[in-house]
């Protein structure tokens, strides 16, 4: 039989605040165990929440890019569970009355877009984490850094299909809050995760069938990986003549196959009530409208934008909107009125490749610098070869393009007088190669060009150095 | 009149005279909690060294006349459930008796930047659940005026400090009449500020919707000292309120003309003790001679306030205390046999039977299934609650009423009959539900001399109301004894 996927995703995304969701500490990431904590986070007695406004500020932003309706008030809720990484024996959420409700992305797909719908989204506090030591068990430590992480989670409805869907409504999801700036979207690192809902039905079939849940799918790859295993899965129990037991099922990625993990009977009680220790949050219009002035064009509104206005290919539209930092840094170029499709081929190839190679998170160009070594092409002042060369400097150094045009001797020249000079010599030095050009093998060409830019130290413009050539060659 | 029984009004007076130093207050302090611990067993911790270090600063700074505040020098006693930076807090229980605080409390911090000396750590009711100070993971305290019965609870070490010499004033915790109760049982004034008057930063919570930080004073004016030191908003306290602090000893005139009192039916209710009812409707007449007029009034879901609370203090209390799993800090029993094991080590021999009981009950409460049957429902009458106390402070400006129903009752009475012991809070529980405030004054003596209090209560943050007519009713009442039977 034919089965359709029914799939929702919940997507949990580390907000990027200087400092945790209820006390001040640090958010920094890598630092020695423990080190990002106070009495706060650490659950010490006594203490007491104080929500980061930032946080607020964030998660409304994210609503708002999403078309979700903003509650005028929302309420934090405590997820009561015992585990040696969470502090305080429960974690502060939001339950009943979470701050954006009701919202939609629309997801690429083949031939066009599919609106995908968002349940909620809430605000919450990150757990610590356990470090095992030594085999057996031996010794299992607390490191309560991620502590009080502010953390975003975002749940669909189960409108997505496959999952290459649901692989796209990811992308999606992570080109927003990159975007928004306001996570890093790394899915490796777990800025970014996800846990999915899926169940199988008949093709044509309204009624869902019984879901499982997966967790641990920490990269895209992993996601897609996971719920093909799954559908697969299901689709081969059905066909059994079994049943779907509800169950929450974790990825091994190793293996490539989802694994029960608690069925129904395990799951926990979590006793939600509404977080005594933190008042209601009161969302006025005028807090929606400042966040709403701070969203900025978003991934899809660019790539629409550089295929429209500036006339470049969807492809190109796309490589440079991958990550902020490259749409930034193409449209500063951009910004000194040089012609789109010449920066889009310089970002693509040469700063791309240079980033890559050298393993750089940011050039030392500046979008000025760049803007300059396009048009020294443009003006023939230097050849692309040579442009080539002044990027990679200005890239690793910063330096002067001029400057390095000079020092390297890269200037082109056009000068005829001197190029007819040097051709002069040469033909004159190969009087063999000028009868075999003259005999018709025109392919002799290709050797004088190579002498006289060997001659030239590779700074004769090359357009004026065939010219010419022809020139004498026939001429004489 | 030995120092240690004065008042904080009248040794801030000779300390400003020069007549007295702090050291010689504290020494004098200090000196009676050597004599007279030993029978009461107020404290769980005292910090001599500590109290004559601050003592010795306070006198330079009096010396300096470099002093802004009523309690500078002055010896208080803090109940344990305020966390003190580098000073042992238990909160009464067994798996914090080795937890040694990293931060002073918002509360604490205050008293001492006043320049107040603390005297130590008073002792309670495990985690503040319990009337009588027998829920004591240490030892119960015994009440000053007979060695027999209890103090009361949960603040039983803070209100028996007062009247038995061993503290000038101290500071308690009020969930459910935690410092009104055994303030009556033991002669001293206890206030139960408005809820989110002052800040619970620091304080170990037991249900955080409903804990309020008040002090346990001699006298009304000392109160009003006290409140005016610890009040206010707290930006580590989301709870704390945006309100002005009044200068409530400035405000303390007496003068209580025309003010309407309610006496709640509900309070009075037939069948209550004759002993309490006497002196309780004598201070009404009290008042009635100063010029305020009595009036009847009824709040019907009064009934329903015990039980409301006895699902949502348990409930928060339940949460509260998860984090009390041998992880971090405190006790943890059982380093064998994995983390569940762990868990159940600890926490089966931490925690007393009263804790736990009330951690099972809330944990109940919030139960998938259960949770609007009984939290939720709750709630509901909570909000009811609150409406009637509104309605009824339209007509009137204060409330009258017993603070406890009997008197201090004999140790062992009530231990084993938990709904007992929670019926001793039917008067004062209903404000902690409507987050109101209440003060309780020691307004009589049974046959069998024993105290008997008086409860005021008062409209939200109008505490300088409360205190005034407070004020008047000690002004006509006279001199309270002080306990002999020590």
């Amino acid at each position: 039989m034919e089965y359709t996927a029914v799939i929702g995703l919940e997507v949990h995304a580390q907000l990027q605040t200087d400092s945790k969701i209820f006390c001040g500490c640090s958010t920094r990431f890598g630092q020695e165990p423990n080190v990002n904590t106070c009495p706060v986070c650490l659950g010490m007695p006594g203490v007491l929440p104080v929500l980061n406004k930032r946080v607020v500020d964030y998660t409304l932003m994210m609503g708002l890019a999403t078309h979700c309706r903003i509650a005028a008030e929302s309420v934090f809720a405590r997820k009561n569970y015992f585990y040696p990484d969470l502090p305080k024996g429960y974690q502060i959420s939001q339950y009943e009355r979470p701050i954006c409700e009701e919202g939609w992305v629309e997801i690429p797909v083949q031939g066009g877009a599919r609106k995908i719908r968002i349940t909620r989204i809430h605000m919450e506090e990150d757990a610590g984490k356990l470090v095992h030591e030594g085999g057996g068990g031996a010794a299992s430590l607390v490191d309560l850094n991620r502590a009080g992480v502010p953390l975003m989670e975002i749940v669909s409805e189960p409108d997505i299909r496959s999952p290459e869907e649901a692989r796209a409504y990811m992308q999606t999801l992570r080109d927003i809050v990159v975007y928004l700036g306001i996570c890093d979207g790394n899915m490796e690192e777990g800025s970014l995760r996800c846990d999915a809902n899926i169940s199988i039905m008949p093709a044509g079939s309204e009624t869902f069938g019984t879901r499982t849940e997966i967790k641990n799918m920490n990269s895209f790859r992993y996601l897609a990986q996971a719920l093909e295993y799954e559908i697969q899965r299901q689709t081969e129990v059905l066909e059994d003549g079994g049943r779907i037991i509800q169950e929450t099922r974790l990825f091994d990625s190793a293996k490539g196959v989802t694994a029960s993990m608690r069925g129904k009977e395990e799951a926990h009680d979590y006793r939600y009530f509404p977080e005594p220790d933190l008042v209601p949050i009161r969302i006025d219009p005028e807090w929606v409208d400042r966040i709403g002035a701070e969203i900025p064009e978003l991934r899809s509104e660019k790539i629409a934008r550089y295929v429209q206005d500036l006339g470049l290919p969807e492809y190109d539209a796309e490589v440079l909107t991958g990550e902020p930092g490259t749409a930034r840094f193409f449209e500063d170029i951009l910004a000194h009125g040089v012609e789109p499709k010449k920066v889009s081929n310089w970002v693509m190839g040469e700063y791309t490749r240079l980033l890559k190679d050298k393993g750089m998170e940011t050039a030392r160009i500046s979008p000025e610098q760049v803007a300059g070594i396009i048009r020294m092409v443009d003006a023939s002042t230097v050849s692309v070869s040579g442009a080539k060369q002044v990027f990679e400097e200005v890239f690793l150094t910063g330096k002067d393009p001029d400057a390095i045009v000079r020092e390297k001797g890269l200037a082109q020249v056009s000068d005829e007088g001197a190029i007819e000079e040097e051709i002069k010599a040469i033909l004159e030095a190969n009087p063999q190669q000028v009868e075999q050009y003259r005999d018709g093998q025109e392919k002799v060409l290709g050797y004088f060009v190579g002498q006289v830019m060997k001659a030239t130290r590779g700074r004769a413009n090359p357009r004026l150095v065939n010219e010419i050539l022809i020139k004498k060659l026939k001429g004489e | 009149m030995p120092l240690y029984s004065e008042t904080i009004h009248s040794l801030h007076e000779k300390l400003r005279e020069g007549t007295v130093t702090s050291t010689m207050i504290t020494q004098s302090v200090l000196d009676r909690i050597s004599e007279v611990d030993g029978k009461v067993r107020c404290y769980l911790t005292v910090t001599r060294e500590a109290a004559l270090e601050a003592a010795g600063q306070s006198d330079e700074r009096f010396r300096k006349g470099d002093v802004s505040s009523p309690l500078d020098g002055i010896p208080l006693g803090i109940k344990d459930i305020f966390l003190t930076e580098g000073v042992r807090t238990t909160a009464g229980s067994r798996i914090l008796e080795n937890f040694v605080p990293p931060y002073d409390g918002t509360p604490v911090s205050r008293l001492k930047k006043a320049g107040a000396v603390i005297t130590g750590k008073l002792n309670m009711d495990e985690f503040a659940m319990g009337s009588s100070n027998e829920n004591s993971g240490f030892f119960p305290t015994l009440n000053p005026w007979d060695k027999a019965r209890v103090p009361g609870g949960s603040s039983g070490g803070s209100a028996a400090a007062v009247a038995a010499g061993e503290a000038i004033a101290t500071l308690g915790t009020d969930t459910g009449g935690s410092i009104r109760q055994p303030a009556s049982h033991c002669g001293v004034v206890g206030l139960k500020p408005t809820y989110g008057r002052v800040s619970r930063y620091g304080v170990i919570a037991f249900a955080s919707s409903l804990d309020q930080v008040g002090p346990l004073t001699r006298d009304v004016r000392d109160c009003a000292i006290m409140l005016k030191a610890i009040a206010g908003h707290d930006p580590a306290d989301s709870t704390s309120a945006r309100v002005p602090v009044p200068d409530y000893p400035s405000l303390l005139t007496g003068d209580i003309s025309g003010m309407k009192i309610g006496l709640p039916v509900e309070y009075f209710p037939e069948g209550l003790d004759p002993e309490v009812e006497a002196p309780v409707r004598k201070a009404a007449e009290a008042l009635e001679k100063r010029g305020a007029s009595l009036v009847s009034v009824s709040l019907p879901s009064t009934r329903y306030a015990v039980a409301t609370y006895y699902i949502i203090a348990p409930a928060e209390a339940s949460s509260n205390l998860a984090r009390y799993d041998g992880v971090k800090y405190g006790v943890r029993l059982s380093d064998q046999g994995g983390l569940l094991e762990m868990y159940r080590q600890t926490r089966s021999k931490g925690f007393g039977p009263e804790v736990k009981r009330r951690i099972m009950l809330g944990t109940f409460a919030l139960s998938a299934g259960y949770y609007d049957a009984y939290y939720g429902k709750a709630q509901r009458v909570r909000t009811l609650i609150r409406r009637e106390f509104e309605e009824v402070f339209s007509k009137v400006d204060l409330l009258l009423s017993p603070a406890s129903p009997t008197p201090a009752f004999p140790l062992g009475d009530r231990v084993e009959d938990p709904l007992r012991m929670y019926m001793c809070d039917m008067f004062t529980i209903p404000v902690n539900i409507a987050g109101l405030a209440a003060v309780s004054l020691p307004c009589g003596l049974t046959p069998g001399n024993l105290p008997v209090g008086v409860q005021l209560i008062g409209p939200a943050f109008r505490e300088e109301v409360l205190l005034n007519a407070a004020y008047a009713y000690e002004g006509e009442r006279g001199e309270f004894p002080n306990c002999k039977v020590l």
